[in-house]
């Protein structure tokens, strides 16, 4: 196990160094973020100052190094919009975005699962043709659609809910979270829902695939022949056969949905990292995008590796270490 | 349940709960302030924020013109030396006295460079040379190294720190955590929350009357449609930018009010300039030779084939205004009479005649599509209005983060500091920031010389010996009257010879609840002071 942690660790690296250098070279190739920050009023000699002041004059092999160097000592540098050091910028910012992540699984995992599981077990009744439909449409619609559509329903014609915002937040070990304050919760779940909606329709799917197949083996069989009551078949030695493409599905599919929420995150105003990552990409704010980059690659690393250790939990047949892992 | 959500949940009741009826407004704007130092940017979302804790020398009325701020009066004692009344019993918001020590730590934290800053107003006291000195407590000189008109205009881009808050302070971070945001203004700093808000409290004791709102919150909302449903379902009171195609009904509809000021920021199409176009061919996609954009008539034509008119009412929602002016009414500069061209495609097709392109030719117009109000949908307008004529347009719209570097420093001949910009005609705009023309017509209309800063908005690379006599002598002009009188010649010679083709000034929205007014600035800022409650 530790040796296999270790070999993923340094797998990591090796993708940290691949992505920080074609972002570096990417974002250099797009622009110069001095011409769009730069006030219209400033001229030659003010925009050679500034070029300079933000070390852009230097060739981007050297520029590049100094990165490098100053990303061992921990330093991933100050965005130009903002004048914070990145990684601060993103912690501060990552809280909102991972809480409206975790809380969008939960809904996927809380709603999807049991309507898959039935619409597997009952595949010819109505309420599970309907439920097929609603994760076709689910799964179909383009999320910004749908962000749009409830706020009109829920906040501006039914004004049940807010349209925009976080909400209030308690501090929770110097993380300020908004999903235990009422009107946190309030401003949480519409954001949420709309987060939810492709994972939902996938974890239906997935069930109600995998409970199809899983019923008709022979384990299944002898269980039932063997007078386990059908609650445990179905919640124990079922499920955890069911669970494992899901778990695959969403570790990947979660990942994303933290990194890119971004449409989400606009249309709510969910002061997120994803909203930030797009400002950024806009202004060609370079040490922003990197240092969230590297974030990123170091989430789906940690998520991958969170993930395989889940399947040996859930599956005693597959074992991590040892040779080839 | 656990008694720590228990706890969070009472927590959460306890402040849902109305404690004191305090008179909150809440803004819905477009892009969140970045940083709440007043000297990393000077972009106007951040403007916007600090002036309500921060104020200036001089401050701008709501059409830009300058008028007295923290300085009370200002005046030239000879051609290089100004002098600067201080504004007397101004206090810091934690009640120290405001003095000209202030004002000399502000200047020199700029003149030492706001290092990582790209936005930084700091150049502002480069330009004309400005060394400054203290007379007395309420008395600043500034010397320029020539005669300088525009000292007041500049100090007005320029936020007034309390050296006893901000000495030593860290760029950007001490003043986003409130230690050091210590102002004159109507506002105090109270709480800013990067991508959420921004919350300023009313200052009781400010020099500039009572403060009507005791708390004003600042949410940015970046999507069009959220922002004005955050409008339509009361979680904020007044946004920036209503949508346009939105504005007929909003402006219907009894529950809301919309506030409306032409914008200082004009719009327009920039031909280039140089030998060879690589981007206007003849028929057949050859390099034409001399480039067509180089004779008047052809840019004239190229004028009354847009519909203006059109692009204002089918468009921009009705919020364009149509321009042959390069300041907007009101403005220092402003000529009076100089209309926007009528559209007459037929006089085009005649002048594309005269000047021997009567078989049209080819063009590529470039521009940015998320930088301008509908600035995508302009560029494909007027494609089909200049095909109409003959002119076959094709449209490159990008984003402006690739637009912007190509439109500058652009093609592969460029070296550093002799840009030579790529596009053959390209969508841009101009924003007049100080109400004042002088750095208009030398940004836009003089010949690009990189030493002096001549032209350094001129991407077409336009050059008229004649604008540039104006535009020089302008610029060491202190006599009002005659840099007006010399600015407004430049205009006319450099629209008569349409040495680029404006299309409209934008014109500001604002839409809110029914029950509040607002005096709306040309400079798109929006200021709590501004607005007030009627009901």
């Amino acid at each position: 196990m530790t040796e296999y942690i270790i070999r993923r660790v340094l797998q990591a690296l090796l993708v940290l160094m691949v992505m920080t250098l074609l972002v570096f070279f990417g974002v250099n190739v797009i622009g110069n973020p001095v011409y769009i920050f730069a006030s219209s009023e400033c001229d030659q000699a003010c925009l050679t100052a500034i070029i300079k002041d933000l070390g852009l004059d230097q060739p981007i092999w050297r520029q590049y190094l100094t990165f490098v160097g100053n990303l061992i000592q921990g330093d991933m540098g100050k965005g130009f919009t903002h004048g914070v050091p990145a990684l601060h910028l993103i912690l501060e910012r990552l809280p909102a975005t991972l809480e409206l992540a975790f809380c969008a699984l939960l809904m996927a995992l809380v709603v999807g699962l049991p309507l898959g599981i039935y619409a597997g077990l009952k595949p010819q009744t109505w309420t599970a043709k309907l439920i097929m439909s609603f994760s076709t449409v689910a799964f179909s619609l383009p999320v910004f659609w749908i962000g749009i559509i409830m706020i009109l329903t829920f906040s501006v014609q039914l004004g049940w809910m807010p349209s925009v915002g976080r909400g209030d937040t308690v501090a929770l070990g110097g993380v300020r979270l908004s999903l235990f304050t009422l009107d946190g919760l309030h401003h949480l779940a519409m954001p949420a829902f709309t987060l939810s909606l492709i994972m939902m329709a996938m974890v239906i799917r997935l069930a109600r695939a995998g409970m199809r197949e899983v019923m008709f083996t022979d384990y299944i069989k002898f269980a039932r022949a063997s007078g386990v009551p059908e609650r445990r078949i179905l919640g124990v030695h079922a499920l955890k056969n069911i669970l494992i493409p899901i778990v695959t599905v969403l570790g990947m599919e979660f990942g994303g949905v933290i990194a890119f929420a971004v449409v989400v995150e606009s249309i709510f105003s969910w002061p997120g990292v994803g909203k930030m990552l797009i400002d950024a990409i806009g202004v060609l704010d370079r040490p922003l995008i990197v240092a969230y980059l590297i974030c990123v690659v170091f989430m789906f690393v940690t998520l991958n590796l969170l993930i395989d250790i889940l399947y040996s939990l859930l599956d005693p047949r597959i074992r991590l270490g040892g040779g080839r892992a | 349940m656990k008694p720590w959500i228990t706890g969070a949940l009472c927590a959460a009741m306890m402040t849902a709960a109305p404690v004191v009826a305090e008179e909150v407004l809440t803004i819905g704007v477009r892009s969140e302030a970045s940083s709440l130092d007043p000297h990393w940017t000077q972009l106007s979302a951040d403007v916007q924020v600090h002036e309500h804790i921060f104020e200036k020398l001089v401050a701008l009325d709501s059409a830009s013109q300058p008028i007295p701020g923290l300085a009370v009066s200002w005046q030239a004692l000879d051609d290089t030396t100004w002098e600067f009344k201080l504004r007397e019993g101004v206090k810091w918001h934690d009640g120290e006295d405001f003095t000209a020590d202030d004002v000399l730590f502000t200047f020199d934290r700029l003149k030492a460079g706001i290092s990582g800053a790209p936005a930084s107003p700091a150049f502002q006291l480069d330009k004309g040379g400005k060394v400054w000195t203290k007379v007395d407590d309420l008395t600043i000189h500034i010397t320029t190294d020539g005669p300088y008109p525009t000292v007041a205009e500049d100090l007005a881009m320029l936020p007034i720190l309390a050296e006893h808050a901000a000495k030593g302070a860290v760029e950007s971070v001490d003043f986003n955590s409130g230690k050091a945001t210590m102002g004159t203004g109507p506002f105090k700093y109270d709480t800013f929350t990067p991508g959420a808000s921004v919350t300023v409290v009313k200052n009781p004791d400010w020099w500039g009357g009572d403060v009507e709102w005791d708390k004003v919150v600042f949410r940015p909302v970046t999507q069009d449609a959220s922002r004005l449903a955050a409008l339509l379902n009361g979680d904020v009171d007044i946004i920036d930018y209503p949508p346009t195609v939105d504005l007929p009904q909003l402006q219907e509809n009894p529950e809301f009010t919309v506030s409306t000021i032409p914008s200082d920021r004009l719009i327009y199409l920039m031909p280039g300039y140089k030998h060879v176009e690589r981007f206007i061919t003849d028929n057949d996609g050859n390099v034409m030779v001399p480039n067509p954009m180089r004779d008047w008539r052809v840019r004239k034509a190229l004028s009354l084939a847009i519909n203006r008119e059109a692009i204002r009412d089918r468009i921009m929602g009705g919020a364009s205004l149509p321009a042959k002016n390069i300041v907007p009414p009101g403005f220092f500069g402003y000529v009076e009479g100089l209309e926007a061209d009528a559209y007459d495609p037929a006089a085009a097709l005649a002048l594309l005649a005269e000047a021997g392109y009567a078989d049209g030719f080819r063009l590529m117009l470039h521009g940015p599509n998320d930088r301008y109000i509908n600035d995508g949908r302009i560029l494909e307008a007027v494609a089909q209005m200049w095909t109409r004529v003959g002119i076959t347009t094709e449209v490159d719209a990008m984003p402006r983060n690739i637009f912007f570097s190509r439109l500058i420093r652009g093609d592969d001949l460029s070296m550093p500091g002799f840009d030579v910009p790529e596009f053959s005609m390209s969508l841009t705009g101009w924003g007049t920031v100080a109400g004042e023309a002088t750095y208009t017509v030398s940004g836009t209309l003089e010949t690009y010389n990189a030493a002096t800063g001549g032209g350094n908005g001129n991407f077409g690379r336009y050059s008229n010996p004649e604008i540039d006599a104006r535009s020089v002598l302008a610029k060491r002009t202190v006599d009002s009257e005659k840099r007006l009188a010399l600015l407004q010649e430049a205009i006319r010679i450099g629209m008569d010879d349409y040495a680029y083709i404006p299309l409209h000034f934008q014109v500001n929205n604002w839409a809110m609840r029914a029950g509040l007014t607002h005096k709306p600035r040309t400079n798109e800022r929006t200021l709590a002071t501004e607005i007030s409650r009627v009901d």
